[in-house]
């Protein structure tokens, strides 16, 4: 029986655009007096986050309460995790408190796949950020964004931008995009580019300016300090200016084309404040579709008997 | 059991009973629920416009997230909400295909508990097959079709199916 969102790869067209579809429906929801369903109500969903997080961690609980679910937020920090306890006892605990669905940040890639699949829990399993692997729900929300604003996939143009080695949600973007559709081309210096990128679905780059002027969305990925333990690049400055998105760059990107980044971001390296506040940048909205998108997981996951998308339990 | 020129002369009838009813269209709203619903309520509005000159506005009320038995099945898309306007102090007439166990439309009143509040309420069905589960009764009936709980009523629409028309069958055969 499907019930956990593992990977963007779990995901079929049908079962993508499902989400997306309810996602539409439940954004409308922000228009009415009252922006709660009772769908959810007596279900605990448990946000179990290894790694600091504000935007999705906030989203998450914003999304299971809008459908009434209960929510418990567990951090790692200030918990017996600190004290050391292993992922099976934490799992083990929420098990033993009722939770019927589990949101995970983990810094191991993997650690959603070894919740879902150990027997520990018997919840559904979502992956909010797993190390340098998947970030599902965030893809999920780029192309409902990027839907919104272009209409449809077919043969749009992607152009993902940076630290594509680190980047989950790169990965998971390639994944989801390229089963919806659109184009993807990766663009990042050699050395932020993972090996094996070759058999990924999608083209590699590495000329930012080439490809602006043919892209439909441009997404700019966060430089990642915290994960940056060797010289990748020369110097942050050097970074900035080969692919960096700044106002020069900006003005070849075609009329109708938008800028998105997952967030947070950092101003002045990868996109320009000028860039990051236009009104064809759709960062801000890209958090309020956060919301609806996980609106549309949680409920499609949980509310019937069985799963309406996602993975079973043995595979991916 | 009822055919295109039936439901025709159906709908006119329901209008008429809606506007005698409510004294005139003035603070109507009809609203539909999906997915046979939707249509139903937008021809009503017509018919109602057609009699009374202005027609009221018509939307559509989605009731999935309030059910009380979706945990029994497993997880579906949802249908649209479009609600024309405000619905505070209106009356919201519910309209639907087929009435039975009443469980819709109890879910519809909690949906639109949520969205304001009507200075009343009222049902209109196409068809109403018995079977009651809940204290829910229509204000306006298309037919009373009073079947048995081995056979299905399937009522097509002209916009969604491509012909107006309502059927009786068994269950577990196609119609």
């Amino acid at each position: 029986m499907k019930r956990h969102l593992l990977s963007a790869a779990d995901l079929s067209r049908d079962d993508a655009l499902l989400i997306l579809d309810t996602a539409e429906e439940l954004a409308r929801l922000a228009d009415r007096p009252i922006k709660k369903l009772p769908t959810l109500r007596g279900r605990t969903v448990v946000n179990l986050f290894y790694e600091d997080s504000t935007r999705t961690r906030t989203s998450f609980e914003a999304a299971a309460k809008r459908l009434s679910a209960d929510v418990i937020n567990f951090a790692a920090k200030g918990s017996s995790v600190s004290k050391g306890e292993s992922l099976k006892d934490t799992a083990l605990t929420l098990e033993a408190m009722g939770a019927d669905a589990v949101v995970v940040r983990h810094h191991a890639s993997g650690a959603p796949h070894r919740l879902a699949n150990s027997g520990w829990i018997r919840g559904s399993v979502v992956n909010a950020g797993d190390g340098t692997h998947e970030h599902p729900t965030q893809a999920l929300l780029d192309a409902f964004t990027m839907r919104r604003r272009l209409g449809s996939f077919d043969g749009r143009r992607v152009t993902i931008v940076g630290d594509i080695l680190h980047s989950r949600v790169a990965r998971s973007n390639v994944r989801l995009l390229h089963t919806l559709g659109a184009q993807v081309t990766l663009v990042a210096p050699p050395t932020l580019l993972p090996v094996g990128v070759a058999t990924w679905p999608c083209a590699v780059s590495y000329d930012l300016d080439a490809e602006l002027p043919k892209s439909d969305v441009v997404m700019m990925l966060r430089v990642q300090h915290e994960r940056m333990n060797a010289a990748f690049f020369p110097s942050a400055r050097e970074y900035s200016r080969r692919y960096g998105l700044d106002g020069l760059r900006f003005a070849a990107m075609p009329e109708h084309a938008i800028v998105m980044h997952p967030g947070p971001m950092n101003r002045g390296m990868e996109i320009a404040a000028e860039v990051a506040d236009s009104p064809r940048s759709t960062i801000v909205e890209q958090v309020t579709n956060g919301v609806s998108v996980r609106m549309a997981v949680l409920y499609l996951l949980l509310s019937g008997s069985e799963s309406a998308i996602g993975s079973t339990e043995e595979t991916s | 059991m009822l055919e295109a020129s039936d439901i025709r002369r159906v709908l006119t009838r329901i209008a008429h009973e809606i506007v005698e009813r409510n004294k005139g269209a003035g603070d109507l709203v009809l609203l539909g629920i999906p997915t046979r619903g939707v249509p139903l309520a937008l021809r009503l509005a017509e018919r109602i416009g057609e009699v009374e000159g202005d027609a009221p506005p018509a939307g559509s009320l989605d009731v999935t997230m309030y059910r009380d038995d979706l945990a029994l099945r497993p997880a579906r898309g949802l249908g649209r909400t479009d609600i024309p306007g405000d619905i505070d102090d209106k009356v919201v007439v519910l309209v639907d295909d087929v009435l039975m166990s009443g469980r819709t439309i109890r879910s519809a009143l909690d949906a639109l508990k949520d969205i304001g509040r009507p200075r009343a309420v009222q049902l209109a069905v196409l068809v109403d097959r018995g079977h009651r589960e809940l204290p829910i009764r229509a204000d306006f009936v298309g037919k009373n079709l009073p079947t048995s709980l081995s056979e299905t009523v399937a009522v097509r629409v002209e916009e969604l199916d491509g012909l107006d028309v309502v059927m009786l069958g068994v269950k577990g055969e196609q119609t």
